[in-house]
């Protein structure tokens, strides 16, 4: 990376350099049969997790992945870390796709889990905890020459566990949770990494500590200039720490765009939706989607959404004759302002007054 | 009129390294039709609470005080009395809905065994109530013919909001109904709680964490923290002005979109909620509070009138300066 323009002005968000980019990931999950219906050859039903999902991480922003669950938001969050087999699609590094051997990448890239309970090893102490991604990755000095020592304390003030020689010793029972949670994002630090994908960081966090937790990722990106993907079903957690959000649907984004728009200007019934159940006063007179969560075994053909869609339900999609595409045609994200692109007809409609080709 | 008094309930774990007071007086009334909402983090005592009206704690643990279930001390009745009582007085709607409900029994007999069980109604009888429970609750009648591996985790919970409503309770307590749904099946439950609460009139204790629900769903709020009511006054208000920090805290994890103070600026306190068994001395929030002064760590407060119908316990509150004499 270049250190030329140190002096210049950080580009807008939109201008910044790509660091991962997302082109039609595709996931999908094979379901078990039993022994019998096995020899009968017959295959489990597919579920296609992840279906087509494209997007690019700019440096230095926060983007959050949101939506119920089964929209396939965790899933995408491990395709990236190169967790978990891909079917389709590509994910580059820099430009570069993934090498065949991730351990170089899986340094820059590092993720955090959301329950830090089970994330860490009850038997060894926190120093132990964190000097193991180093010794994994071979790092026994730092770019300075510290020790390994130094660099554990780094890490674990820089996650704001001070003084840090006061907890190499103890283990993960002996912390309370947001402590615990403090450890996992050092043992991510420890490797100074690029990227942090976190898979619902606070939710298994009591609520008066969660928002030490987000304030201390948004200081180290503030500081370290890391780019953070938050996986989260929490619209208010969206507004609070993304500066991008990106709405999941039944394996697909069908919103991205800056959080003001998304959250405040939304596009896709879909999104609407979902802003309208965040619970606050007089909140249940709003209309809430019926039915359970989508099943991604069983995709619906045209837009995904279709069958939930209060705009079809209602009739209006029917009115403006956009009804039969809903149904049957499949559809990609669309630019609706500058950086806010939705998939549906009828915010295309609303977007240039007639359908798209 | 209250379907519930709790007067200075107390409430004491025994274990090996001795007594850990989760309950540690705390005074409340549920009127009727009327939605208390009870909200704290992990380890304030609002699920003991619940466990204490129901009497569903351990045998060795100590309850202290008074809970009268219309007008009727549950704390000093005999088993045969309690058993009657449970179910038909007060119901209970457990949050692992998943976990709650009998895997080998379909859900009709599930239903139909609490409503035969204490109300000594017949089978048939039972059953056309089971049916008209099930419709109430959103239900097709012949889901009772379902085992709960057939339902989803919305339908499962709506089976225990059926089984609660099955004896027609005075008061329903639901803890933390919806923790474990997902967002929109979370709203469903919600709307089908409110509605049912407004129609049958129900008296019902609300318990959870999160705050916004709370303020959807309740009439009256009451706040806990380390085992105590911390601040208690009408949903609306307590949640838009608190007058107790760690309200104020608490309300601020739950920010509300669109609200500009918490774009890119998460709010949090610093610490962790105390351990029950080793609560701090004087108020035991100070070590947390952003607004501590000296006195804190030496005064306990108690709950002082802080405006139209609500309490707050913070040597801050105006009337607390003239009870305890202590300046701010």
């Amino acid at each position: 990376m270049s250190r030329a323009e140190v002096t210049a002005p950080p580009p807008p968000a939109n201008e910044r350099e790509t660091v991962i980019e997302v082109r039609d990931l595709r996931v999908t999950f094979q379901g078990r049969v039993g022994l019998i219906e096995g020899l009968r050859g017959k295959k489990g039903t597919q579920s296609r997790a992840v279906d087509g999902v494209s997007f690019r991480l700019r440096r230095g922003e926060v983007v959050a992945l949101a939506g119920e669950s089964g929209c396939g938001k965790t899933t995408t969050a491990r395709a990236i870390m190169g967790l978990q087999p891909v079917d389709g699609g590509e994910i580059l590094f820099e430009g570069d796709p993934l090498p065949r051997d991730l351990k170089p990448y899986r340094r820059k890239v590092q993720m955090v889990f959301q329950d830090p309970t089970g994330t860490l090893n009850p038997r060894q102490t926190i120093y132990e905890i964190i000097a193991e991604g180093l010794r994994i990755h071979g790092i026994d000095r730092g770019p300075n020459g510290e020790p390994e020592e130094q660099l554990v304390a780094k890490a674990l003030s820089r996650a704001g566990l001070r003084p840090p020689d006061r907890f190499f010793l103890r283990y993960p029972h002996e912390l309370s949770g947001g402590q615990r949670q403090r450890v996992v994002i050092a043992g991510a630090l420890v490797l100074e990494p690029e990227v942090i994908v976190a898979d619902e960081p606070v939710s298994n966090l009591d609520a008066s500590v969660r928002g030490e937790i987000l304030q201390l990722m948004m200081k180290l990106r503030e500081d370290l200039g890391l780019t953070i993907i938050i996986v989260t079903h929490d619209l208010g957690l969206a507004w609070t720490v993304a500066d991008r959000v990106a709405i999941m649907y039944l394996g697909r984004i069908v919103e991205i765009g800056p959080a003001e728009d998304v959250l405040l200007r939304p596009e896709h019934p879909y999104t609407k939706a979902l802003l309208d159940v965040v619970p606050e006063a007089g909140g249940l007179e709003r209309p809430i989607l019926t039915g359970e969560p989508p099943d991604p075994t069983r995709i619906p053909e045209g837009c995904r959404f279709h069958p939930r869609c209060p705009v079809v339900e209602s009739g209006r999609a029917a009115e403006l004759g956009i009804e039969a595409r809903c149904r049957t045609e499949d559809l990609a994200l669309r630019e609706m302002e500058p950086a806010h692109e939705a998939a549906c007809y009828e915010a295309f409609l609303r977007r240039d007054g007639a359908a798209p080709d | 009129m209250s379907v519930l008094e709790v007067r200075d309930l107390r409430v004491t774990y025994r274990t090996q390294g001795g007594g850990i007071p989760a309950v540690r007086g705390v005074s409340f009334d549920v009127d009727t039709g009327q939605v208390l909402g009870l909200a704290g983090e992990s380890g304030c005592g609002k699920s003991t609470i619940a466990g204490a009206v129901l009497r569903l704690l351990p045998a060795s643990t100590k309850i202290e005080g008074e809970v009268l279930l219309e007008g009727e001390n549950v704390l000093e009745m005999k088993p045969g009395r309690l058993r009657a009582v449970r179910w038909t007085g007060a119901s209970i709607v457990f949050q692992g809905a998943m976990h709650a409900l009998n895997p080998v029994k379909r859900i009709g007999d599930q239903i139909a065994e609490a409503i035969t069980v204490h109300q000594q109604a017949g089978e048939k009888e039972a059953r056309v109530r089971v049916g008209s429970l099930l419709e109430q609750v959103g239900l097709p009648t012949r889901r009772m013919q379902d085992y709960p591996h057939e339902l989803s985790g919305g339908q499962k919970q709506r089976v225990m909001i059926a089984m609660a409503l099955a004896c027609s309770p005075s008061l329903v307590i639901a803890d933390e109904p919806t923790t474990a749904l997902d967002v929109m099946v979370q709203a469903q439950v919600l709307r089908l709680m409110k509605e049912l609460q407004s129609e049958l009139g129900l008296s019902m204790i609300f318990i959870t964490h999160d705050l916004s629900v709370l303020v959807e769903t309740s009439d009256r709020l009451a706040i806990m923290y380390a085992g105590k009511i911390i601040e208690e006054g009408p949903a609306e208000t307590v949640f838009r002005s608190p007058q107790h920090p760690y309200t104020e805290a608490l309300s601020a994890a739950f920010p509300e979109i669109g609200d500009q103070r918490f774009r890119g600026a998460p709010m949090g306190l610093g610490g962790d909620p105390p351990d029950p068994a080793d609560v701090p001395s004087g108020c035991s929030f100070h070590p947390r509070c952003p607004k501590a002064f000296e006195d804190c760590s030496v005064t306990e407060p108690q709950l002082y009138p802080a405006g139209e119908g609500r309490r707050a316990a913070c040597l801050l509150v105006p009337a607390a300066k003239t009870t305890t004499g202590v300046g701010t």
